[in-house]
Formats: structure tokens, C-alpha cells, sequence
């Protein structure tokens, strides 16, 4: 058990995201891909998926403003998308992801606007709670560290 | 004389029997990786670098294509390029797909004995089966995690090591004393 109240802090919050289902086993993954050399690699991927994927949000929002909604291309959207929620370990992200997928294959316009919105939400909630636990991760250092030998 | 997809690294020095086998020969593996996701590039790159690979990373079968085209011109002027020693390329592209590089590389005389292994996040039998009938070494379903890029990585050197052993058969140079 770890003596210091903010690493404990941080110890909890990370854990409760997983627990909460925010985050899966791939972040665990990018986890252990830091070292020494690299103590901010999971930040690093996090906050490039959050820059690169703006754009497809922005993709999605335009073609679901024009009607009759193109399908296929929406799908395509949503498949880059799902693919790097997925690498990243947005468990509930790449969820909605998943159903918004499966209302463009039923070509079901409803279902994929309320799926917009509700991946929208959990996209954004994701984002400020790592924004949160990578703040206090810098003040602390990171609690795992893969130590490889050279 | 180096030659594309004919591999001549050794990544440490590997003490078998006492002889030292890595001497002259140690050379990192060059992977391309192709995938036109940032994120997944950034990741694969990561992955491969601990692996103790030398990577180039590009977001297109085209450029994959070109990067391959200027090794090869490169070498028929003399020098030593960047050779290839495996490519991992992602299944699902814009442009041309992985499955498309992976049917350019082995229709190529050049390339065809370079291993290729293809990442997709579906896991499709049909697609897999396509794959590795095309010729593709492996097949890594998505979200690529460390032991994946490991057991590919090893598995080359392994089968590569057996093969310089056959080769070597009683050259085996003694350990520096």
C-alpha cells in the first residue's frame, strides 16, 4: 500500500476506470510500453488519438447533416474511428462505436444519430477524466514502469 | 552483399555452446510498417523499437511500394540501403489495401522473400485464410499487444538462427577468451 496520499489518489483513480468500464486491457498494453526513456507514452498516444480523431468526430457531425446520410461512408468513418478508440483502450468509446456501426449496416438514421450523441458524451467524459488522472500522474510519476533490461 | 527479405542481423550477442555468433554479423531488424492510422503507427512503432527493431513507419501501400522501389535503386548503385528485413502491414487501407501490398510484394522477384504479416481488427477466418494463401507469414488481429510483435520477432530469429547453424555447421568462431 502506498504511503504517499497522492500516488494512492492516483492508484484509485486509475483503477476506478477501469472499473467503471472506461478503459480495457490495451491500455495496459500502452502501459507497459513506458520506461525510463519513455515515461509519457501513454499520454503521448492519448493525446495524439484525442488531436487525430477530432477530425473524424468532424467528418461524422458534417455527413450526418446531409440527408439522405450516406451509409457506407459513415461507416467507414466510424471504422477508422472504432480502430483507434480500440488501440487506445476506450472501452465504452469503441462500445458506441460498435453500435453506431451496426445502425449504418440496418441503415437506421435514428439510431445512428442517438449513437452519435451518446459516443459524443462518452468520448468527451473520457477525455477529461485521463486529462485529470495524466495531471496528477505528472505531479507523482507514473505508477507503472516497465523496467526491460537494455 | 545485402539483399532484400535475406536476413543478416543477429540483435545481441548470443552465446550458444560458448561460440559467439554475433561478432560482424549483429544488424537490427528493419520492419516497414504500413497502416494509415496515426495512432496505430505511433503504437506499432513503440512496439517494434522495444523489440529492438529499426522501423519506418508510413500510412500507405503506395508508399510502402516507393520506400521498397528507392531500396532497390539504391542497392543497384552500389550502396548498401536500408534493406527490409519484414513488413506489417494493416489489412483495411483507403487506397490500396494490405491484402493488395502483400500480393505486390509477393508477385515482385525482388521483394517476395521478404516476410510480410497483416494486422486487422476483424478477425475474419475467410480473410485470414485469404492471407496467408496470398503468402502472408501471420496474421495479428487489432489491437496489436506487445507479445504479438514479440512471438513474430522471435519466431524470425529462431527460424533464422537454425538456418545459420545448418549453414555455419563446424565454422562456429570460439568466444573471445
Amino acid at each position: 500500500m502506498d504511503r504517499n496520499p497522492m500516488r494512492r489518489q492516483l492508484a484509485i483513480m486509475r483503477q476506478s476506470l477501469f472499473d467503471q468500464g472506461y478503459l480495457d486491457e490495451q491500455f495496459i498494453e500502452l502501459e507497459q510500453l513506458q520506461d525510463d526513456a519513455n515515461p509519457n507514452f501513454v499520454e503521448e498516444v492519448v493525446t495524439l488519438y484525442y488531436r487525430d480523431s477530432a477530425r473524424l468526430i468532424l467528418n461524422i457531425q458534417h455527413a450526418l447533416e446531409r440527408k439522405p446520410f450516406d451509409f457506407n461512408k459513415l461507416d467507414g468513418y466510424m471504422h477508422q474511428f472504432k480502430g483507434s478508440s480500440s488501440s487506445i483502450g476506450a472501452n465504452k468509446v469503441k462500445a458506441e462505436s460498435t453500435l453506431f456501426r451496426e445502425y449504418c449496416r440496418s441503415a437506421n438514421a435514428e439510431g445512428c444519430m442517438r449513437a452519435f450523441q451518446q459516443l459524443k458524451k462518452e468520448y468527451a467524459t473520457l477525455r477529461k477524466k485521463l486529462e485529470a488522472y495524466f495531471q496528477l500522474a505528472r505531479q507523482t510519476g507514473p505508477l507503472e514502469t516497465a523496467t526491460r533490461p537494455k | 552483399m545485402a539483399v532484400n527479405g535475406a536476413v543478416t542481423w543477429l540483435r545481441r550477442a548470443e552465446e550458444i555452446d560458448g561460440y559467439d555468433l554475433s561478432a560482424s554479423d549483429s544488424e537490427e531488424v528493419h520492419v516497414l510498417a504500413v497502416d494509415d492510422s496515426l495512432v496505430d503507427r505511433k503504437v506499432i512503432e513503440r512496439l517494434l523499437k522495444i523489440t529492438s527493431c529499426k522501423v519506418t513507419a508510413v500510412d500507405s501501400g503506395r508508399r510502402a511500394l516507393q520506400f521498397l522501389g528507392l531500396d532497390e535503386e539504391k542497392e543497384a548503385n552500389g550502396f548498401d540501403g536500408l534493406k527490409v528485413d519484414l513488413i506489417i502491414t494493416d489489412y483495411c487501407m483507403p487506397g490500396m489495401t494490405g491484402y493488395e501490398l502483400l500480393k505486390k510484394v509477393k508477385e515482385s522477384s525482388a521483394f517476395r522473400e521478404i516476410p510480410v504479416v497483416i494486422m486487422s481488427s476483424e478477425n475474419v477466418i475467410a480473410r485470414i485464410d485469404r492471407c496467408l494463401e496470398e503468402g502472408a507469414e501471420d496474421f495479428i488481429v487489432k489491437p496489436v499487444k506487445l507479445s504479438d510483435v514479440k512471438r513474430i520477432i522471435d519466431y524470425m530469429t529462431t527460424d533464422f538462427r537454425e538456418g545459420e547453424e545448418r549453414r555455419r555447421g563446424i565454422n562456429k568462431r570460439k568466444l573471445r577468451d
